[in-house]
C-alpha cells in the first residue's frame, strides 16, 4: 500500500512535468515571473517575523506589491492564454497593455505607502 | 487760532471793564516760544498778508525781534500787491497794516494809485467789510505817509451807508442783501465810522453822531459776565462754522468804541466804568519765602504787556496767617522801590513772623492822581505766600519700656539730621516709645502734617502709626501687647522708619532709624493671615522650571548586517528569474525590425523605465503632487507609444 501511494506520487509529478512542457513559452514566462514575485514576498515576511514588524507600512507595502504583481500576472495569463475559451476575441497585447498600465498604478501607489 | 491770539493781546491792551484783576505776570518767555511756535513761517513766509499782519504785530508786542526772517519776502509781496492793478481790498488793507510795523521803501506814486482806488472803493462800496478795509485803508495811508493827500469828498454819504446797516438792538448787518446780524459786524462798523470822520474834510452832521453813539450804548446792553466778574461780548446766533469766541468779538467791539471814542467830541455814556484805562498788574516773583535765606519780599507792578508803570507806592496793607483765624502780623507796611530791579521790596520780615502759610493784601497806589484816569490798580491784591523755615527737633529718643511698671530697659537717642541704626529687642509684654520736640524758628510749637512712624517686617508686612503730640512735645507709645494681633503674630525683625514733613518745613525727613527684633507668641488657631505681598514682578515672569520630558523608547531595530543581509536575500528571487528566463530561451524576436514600428517600441520601453525612475526619485526625494503631475504626462505619453507598438504588434501577429 505504501509503495502505490510513494508510486502514484512519482506517477503524478511525472505526468503534470510532461504537461507542463507542451505549454507555449509565453506562458511559461508569466508562470516563471509569478514564482518570483510569490518568493519575494515570503523572504520579506520571513524577515518580518524575525525583526518586528515596527515599519508596518514599509512591510505591508513590500508585500503587497509582491502580491499584488502576482496577480496581475496571473490575470494575463489567464487573458493570453488561447485555450480559455472566454478570452477569445481579446487581442492579447491589449492585455498586456493592461497589465502594464495596472501595474504601475499598482507601484505608484506602493511608493507612496513605502514612506 | 491765531487770529484769538492778536485779539486777545489788542483786547488786554485796550479794555479795564473788570474790576478785579487776577495775579498773573505779565510777559514772559512763555508766552514769547508759544508765539514763536503759533505763528511758523512756510519757506520764510506766511500764507496770507492777514496771518503775516498778526504775526509781526504780535512779535512787536511781545518784543520778539525776529521779524527779519519774514520782512523781506513780507515787503515783496506787500510791494507787489500794492502796485498790482487786481489786488481785492482786503489784501490792500493788510498790506498796508504790515507797511505800518515793517515800514518798508514803497514809492510815493505806487501809495497815491492805491488811495485813488480805495476812494473809488469807499464810493462804490455797499457792504461792511469794504467799508472797513476801504476806510481803514485810507486812514492806514494818511497816518503813514502825510504827503499822500487822501480825501473822502462824501463822507457824510458813506457815514450814513455804513450807519444804514445797523439795527436797533446795536448789532450791525454785513450788507443789506444779508439779513444776519452780529456783534463783530458791529465792531468792524465802528471803527470804520472812526475812519469816516477822521478822514471827512469838514464836520460830519452832529446828530447822525449821537444816533451812533446811541447804537453804542444799545450794543454794551448785550454784555454777558464771567463769573469772576469780567465782562466780555459774545455772537448771540452762533454759525457754528464761522464762530470765533468771546474773546475775537468783545476784542472787536472795543477796537471800535476806542477809535470811536477818540474822534469824537464829548464822551460816550458807557454803563459801569466810564473810563477805558489800562490796568497795573501786580505780581510776585517768588511767593516761597524762606527765613533760614532771608528771602525778602519782592512786588513788581507793571502794565500787562510788561511796560513800565508810572510812580506808585506799594503798601502792605495786611499779612494774616491762614492757621490763627486771620489774626494780622503786619499791618500797613510800605515797600521801598529798588531803581535797580524795579522791584518794591519789603526790607526785612518782622522777627515775630514765624514758618506757615499766609495771605498778603497788596494795595497799589499812585503818586499822580492824573494818572488814575489812565491806570486802573484794581484795588486790593490778595496773594497767599508761605514762609519756610528750618524746624528744630530736640532731644529725639527711642526706647523699649517693660509694661506696667514703665520702667526702661533700653534707651537710645537719635540723631535725625544723621544716618540711625539702632538695633533694639522687645517682647510682647514691652512697649516701645519714640519721643522728640518740635519748634519753629521762633521757638513755637509747631504740628507738621506728617509725622508717621513705620514698622515694616522682614516678609514686607508694614504697620503705619500717626505720632500726636502735646504742644512741641511728640511721642508714641507702642503696646505690644494690644498690637499682637494687628502684627498679624509675626515675629522676627522688624525696620523703624520715621517720617516728619511738611510744606513749610525746610528739614522735613524720611529716615530710617533701624530695626527691632519682637518676639510674639504663636498665633492661635483661628489667627488673621498676613495679607499677600505683591509678588516681585521679576519672579512671576521670569523663567521657570526646567521641564524634564519623557519620551516613548524608540522602537527596536534590527541590526544592520541583519537588513543587508535580507536584502541580498531578497534579491536571489530576481537572479533565479533571469535565470529561468535564459533557460527557457526567451529571445527578441518578436521586436520590430521596421524603423517606425522600432522606435516606438524603444520609446515604450523607455518610457516604462522612466515611469519606474520617477517612482525612485518619489520615493528618495518627491513629493506626491510633483509624481501624480509627471506621471500623469508620462502616461499620456506611454499610451500614445504602447497604442502605436501594441496594434502594430497586433496587426502583424494576426
Amino acid at each position: 500500500m505504501a509503495r502505490t501511494t510513494t508510486k502514484d506520487a512519482q506517477d503524478l509529478f511525472h505526468s503534470l512535468r510532461s504537461a507542463y512542457a507542451s505549454t507555449p513559452t509565453n506562458l511559461k514566462i508569466i508562470d516563471l515571473y509569478v514564482m518570483f514575485a510569490v518568493f519575494t514576498a515570503l523572504i520579506q515576511v520571513a524577515y518580518m517575523a524575525i525583526v518586528g514588524s515596527f515599519p508596518f507600512n514599509s512591510f505591508l507595502s513590500g508585500v503587497l506589491s509582491c502580491i499584488g504583481t502576482a496577480v496581475l500576472a496571473v490575470c494575463l495569463r489567464i487573458q493570453v492564454n488561447k485555450e480559455n475559451k472566454e478570452f477569445k476575441d481579446l487581442p492579447p497585447e491589449r492585455a498586456f497593455a493592461d497589465f502594464v498600465l495596472c501595474n504601475l498604478v499598482l507601484h505608484l501607489v506602493i511608493m507612496n505607502f513605502l514612506g | 487760532m491765531a487770529r484769538n491770539y492778536v485779539r486777545f493781546l489788542a483786547l488786554i491792551l485796550a479794555i479795564s471793564i473788570c474790576s478785579e484783576a487776577a495775579i498773573f505776570r505779565p510777559i514772559s518767555d512763555s508766552h514769547r516760544s508759544a508765539a514763536l511756535d503759533l505763528f511758523k513761517p512756510i519757506d520764510g513766509s506766511f500764507s496770507s498778508l492777514e496771518e503775516t499782519y498778526e504775526a509781526l504785530r504780535t512779535f512787536e508786542v511781545l518784543g520778539i525781534g525776529n521779524k527779519l526772517d519774514i520782512s523781506a519776502s513780507t515787503c515783496r509781496s506787500v510791494v507787489e500787491v500794492l502796485g498790482s492793478s487786481s489786488s481785492n481790498l482786503k489784501d490792500l488793507f493788510y498790506a498796508l497794516k504790515n507797511q505800518g510795523i515793517l515800514k518798508c521803501a514803497i514809492k510815493e506814486e505806487i501809495l497815491k494809485g492805491v488811495s485813488s482806488k480805495l476812494e473809488a472803493a469807499v464810493n462804490g462800496a455797499s457792504s461792511l467789510p469794504d467799508f472797513y478795509y476801504s476806510v481803514g485803508g485810507l486812514v492806514l495811508i494818511k497816518d503813514q505817509t502825510p504827503e499822500v493827500n487822501v480825501l473822502l469828498d462824501d463822507a457824510e454819504g458813506v457815514f450814513r451807508s455804513i450807519k444804514a446797516l445797523s439795527q436797533s438792538d446795536g448789532r450791525w448787518r454785513y450788507s443789506s442783501n444779508n439779513p444776519e446780524s452780529s456783534t463783530y459786524a458791529a465792531g468792524m462798523a465802528f471803527e470804520a465810522l472812526a475812519g469816516v470822520i477822521s478822514l471827512a474834510p469838514s464836520e460830519i452832521d452832529q446828530s447822525v453822531v449821537a444816533t451812533v453813539k446811541n447804537d453804542v450804548v444799545k450794543l454794551f446792553d448785550s454784555i454777558e459776565k464771567y463769573d469772576d466778574g469780567s465782562l466780555y461780548f459774545d455772537e448771540k446766533t452762533v454759525d457754528a462754522h464761522e464762530y470765533q469766541g468771546p474773546i475775537f468779538v468783545t476784542s472787536s467791539v472795543i477796537r471800535g468804541v476806542t477809535a470811536f471814542a477818540a474822534v469824537v467830541s464829548g464822551s460816550l455814556k458807557l454803563p459801569g466804568d466810564n473810563m477805558v484805562s489800562i490796568p497795573l498788574i501786580v505780581s510776585l516773583p517768588a511767593t516761597v519765602l524762606s527765613l533760614t535765606q532771608k528771602d525778602q519780599l519782592k512786588v513788581s507792578v507793571s502794565s500787562v504787556l510788561g511796560s513800565d508803570a508810572p510812580p506808585l507806592t506799594v503798601k502792605l496793607v495786611q499779612a494774616s496767617s491762614s492757621s490763627s483765624k486771620g489774626a494780622s502780623i503786619i499791618e500797613n507796611q510800605e515797600l521801598k522801590f529798588d531803581g535797580d530791579s524795579s522791584f518794591h521790596v519789603l526790607d526785612a520780615l518782622p522777627d515775630s513772623v514765624d514758618i506757615g502759610k499766609y495771605l498778603f493784601t497788596f494795595e497799589v497806589v499812585l503818586y499822580d492822581s492824573e494818572n488814575e484816569k489812565v491806570y486802573t490798580t484794581g484795588g486790593k491784591t490778595q496773594v497767599p505766600i508761605f514762609i519756610t523755615g528750618f524746624v528744630k527737633i530736640d532731644s529725639p529718643e527711642i526706647a523699649i519700656l517693660d509694661s506696667d511698671l514703665g520702667s526702661i530697659e533700653t534707651q537710645k537717642k537719635l540723631d535725625l539730621a544723621g544716618e540711625n541704626s539702632v538695633a533694639l529687642s522687645a517682647n510682647h509684654l514691652q512697649k516701645l516709645r519714640l519721643s522728640f520736640q518740635l519748634s519753629t524758628p521762633t521757638g513755637k510749637a509747631f504740628k507738621p502734617l506728617q509725622v508717621i512712624i513705620k514698622l515694616r517686617h522682614e516678609s514686607n508686612v508694614e504697620h503705619i502709626f500717626l505720632m500726636g503730640n502735646s504742644g512741641k512735645q511728640f511721642e508714641i507709645i507702642l503696646d505690644f501687647l494690644g498690637l499682637v494681633e494687628k502684627f498679624y503674630y509675626l515675629s522676627g525683625r522688624y525696620d523703624i522708619e520715621l517720617t516728619v514733613g511738611d510744606s513749610v518745613m525746610e528739614n522735613s525727613l524720611l529716615n530710617a532709624l533701624g530695626h527691632i527684633e519682637l518676639d510674639l507668641p504663636e498665633p492661635p488657631e483661628k489667627a488673621a493671615r498676613p495679607p499677600a505681598q505683591p509678588i516681585d514682578p521679576h519672579s512671576r515672569y521670569g523663567p521657570k522650571a526646567e521641564i524634564s520630558h519623557i519620551f516613548r523608547a524608540p522602537e527596536r531595530r534590527p541590526p544592520k548586517e541583519l537588513s543587508l543581509g535580507f536584502l541580498g536575500l531578497t534579491l536571489v528571487p530576481l537572479i533565479g528569474f533571469l535565470v529561468g528566463l535564459l533557460t527557457l530561451g526567451v529571445n527578441l524576436k518578436n521586436f520590430p525590425s521596421s524603423a517606425v514600428p522600432a522606435t516606438f517600441a524603444a520609446l515604450f520601453h523607455l518610457g516604462i523605465g522612466a515611469v519606474l525612475l520617477l517612482y525612485v526619485l518619489f520615493w528618495l526625494k518627491l513629493d506626491l503632487f510633483t509624481t501624480l503631475k509627471a506621471v500623469g504626462l508620462l502616461g499620456i505619453f506611454l499610451m500614445f507609444v504602447g497604442h502605436r507598438v501594441l496594434s502594430h504588434l497586433a496587426s502583424t501577429s494576426s
